[in-house]
């Protein structure tokens, strides 16, 4: 079955009615930006996710995938952002395929508004679209209810206050690569420091023409995390315990095949943990 | 399921979004605001700290970033000087200022009228005694008050906002408060420690807290406030701490994080 399921619907809504109270969704609370130059264009955001006054995730990406060339920049339910853009990404990548032609900025901008204004808002999902096609350069905004703009610079989320006062007082007609670059990390800055939804670090997507898109993670972190002062190592044996139960190798062996390997790490790669950096 | 509901358990099911409130017209007025921050106190065998954020927010808007929540009451207007009791104030700003002021004049007077200065314990009192005065219509703040007992030992008391109180060896309050609280249990009060082979089971002894020093107690509030700045969006700017020991006052600012 395609599509959302609604068959918890009418039990929520029941519920809901008797007091309790509707799951809270993590949301972007968010500034993210984007500014066109006079070869591409460039979108970036801060990397906080809150859940009310908490932060859920320090460092999240909010720069999404849609086509080699077009990127997306988004605001509002992580959730929504993440879905809807994953969809799009997928949908305009079988019509290129269907078309034989590179994918359009306003082709994705129009099926975003298109999915989004169906759901009448609630996918509360705020977009910067961004890209380069054979048109050009293309920079938009997409509401959660379906309304777009398109301006040569956007700003977005509960921060695009402070970051378009920046560009208000900083933005030229005749931007280069590097100063669209410095312009649009100094917006999100303005949104990191002045607004309390958005935070850490920088993130920043350069789409040229002719040239392979750049995604510069954590182009800048202006806030490193504080040292610790104290040592905060438990003795071995300080938490409690009532009982213990040890499993041995012959045991395991009943349920599961082991190998044994060399003390090599590089044998066990499989083994290690993955951290993203 | 019951207990989901129980506080507002009805026969019929009422939809919210069917309720109708045509033609009436309700006003509101909302006397408070949360300014958000968060406060701790923690007490030695002879000092006690206060500390505070100074970061003043309204919504995810930052007011300023150096609005102190620590004062020294009963002492100069501008210095502070001749102080031997501070407070901290954390909740609603405009009701902390009102009730430090209005604390301040009363350690004051009582100076004034009995010819020596009011012990802490007394003073613990009538705090309690004006925050009940305004039972219906509260100040809308988490208050801690703090200084040296006649026995030259820490002493800090916490309140809620309609004045119950109680001695305790250390709190934390306000916004970050759920997340200092367990730490401070652990750390001050060593709850959740044993003594690594005292033995097993039931009969495995738990740490016995005890007074700490100074030093270690000032690790422990600027630890406890920079994990608060990353997991907090109304905590960080500044932090300030205020340390009363039998030489008097320290007041002393250390930078947090400003995102």
């Amino acid at each position: 079955m395609p599509g959302f399921d609604f068959s918890n619907y009418n039990r929520n809504a029941a519920l809901h009615a008797r007091g309790v109270p509707l799951p809270k969704a993590t949301s972007t609370g968010t500034t993210i930006v984007g500014c066109i130059y006079d070869n591409g264009v460039v979108i970036a955001a801060d990397t906080r996710a809150t859940s009310g006054p908490i932060v859920a995730d320090k460092n999240c990406e909010k720069l999404h995938y849609i086509a080699p060339k077009i990127w997306c920049a988004g605001a509002g339910t992580a959730a929504d952002t993440e879905f809807t853009t994953a969809l799009i990404s997928s949908n305009v990548e079988l019509h290129s395929l269907s078309t034989g032609r590179d994918p359009r900025v306003i082709t994705c901008m129009t099926m975003l508004k298109q999915h989004l204004f169906r759901y009448q808002g609630h996918i509360g999902a705020y977009l910067v679209v961004a890209g380069v096609d054979p048109t050009g350069v293309g920079l938009y905004t997409v509401h959660a209810h379906g309304s777009t703009d398109k301006l040569p610079y956007v700003t977005m989320g509960s921060g695009s206050l402070a970051a378009m006062s920046v560009f208000e007082s900083m933005w030229q007609p005749d931007l280069n690569k590097e100063g669209a670059i410095a312009l649009c990390s100094e917006a999100i800055k303005a949104g990191i420091f002045n607004d309390l939804g958005s935070g850490s670090n920088v993130d920043v997507c350069v789409i040229e023409k002719d040239k392979p898109t750049q995604l510069l993670r954590n182009y800048e972190k202006p806030n490193e995390r504080g040292e610790k002062e104290r040592n905060y190592r438990f003795p071995r044996g300080t938490t409690a315990w009532l009982n213990q139960k040890v499993i041995s190798k012959e045991d395991m062996k009943k349920y599961v095949t082991i190998e044994t390997l060399s003390g090599d790490d590089n044998l066990a790669a499989g083994e290690k943990m993955e951290v993203d950096v | 399921m019951t207990s989901l509901m129980d506080h507002q358990a009805r026969e019929t099911v009422g939809y919210s979004f069917s309720e109708s409130t045509a033609g009436v017209k309700q006003h509101g007025f909302y006397p408070y605001t949360d300014n958000g921050g968060s406060t701790l106190g923690i007490t030695g065998s002879d000092f006690a700290i206060l500390a505070g954020d100074t970061r003043s927010t309204s919504g995810y808007n930052i007011n300023s970033r150096m609005v102190p929540k620590v004062f020294k009451i009963g002492g100069d207007d501008e210095t502070g000087e001749g102080a031997n009791i501070i407070l901290s104030v954390v909740g609603f700003a405009a009701d902390g200022t009102a009730l430090k002021e209005r604390l301040d004049t009363v350690v004051k007077m009582y100076k004034y009228q009995h010819g020596k200065p009011m012990s802490v314990s007394a003073c613990a009192q009538r705090l309690s005694t004006i925050l009940y005065q305004k039972r219906f219509f509260p100040y809308y703040v988490h208050a801690i008050l703090a200084g040296l007992d006649e026995e030259g030992k820490g002493a800090l008391y916490s309140y809620d906002p309609v004045g119950s109180y109680e001695r305790e060896q250390c709190r934390a309050a306000g916004a970050a408060a759920s997340l200092i609280m367990p730490f401070l249990d652990n750390q001050v009060n060593f709850k959740n420690q044993y003594i690594p082979g005292s033995g097993e089971g039931h009969a495995l002894v738990a740490k016995k807290p005890e007074p700490l020093p100074l030093e270690t107690v000032k690790g422990l509030v600027r630890d406890a406030f920079t994990s608060a700045v990353e997991r907090h969006i109304e905590v960080g700017d500044n932090l300030q701490m205020v340390i009363i020991t039998k030489a008097g006052i320290e007041e002393v600012y250390h930078p947090l994080k400003k995102d």
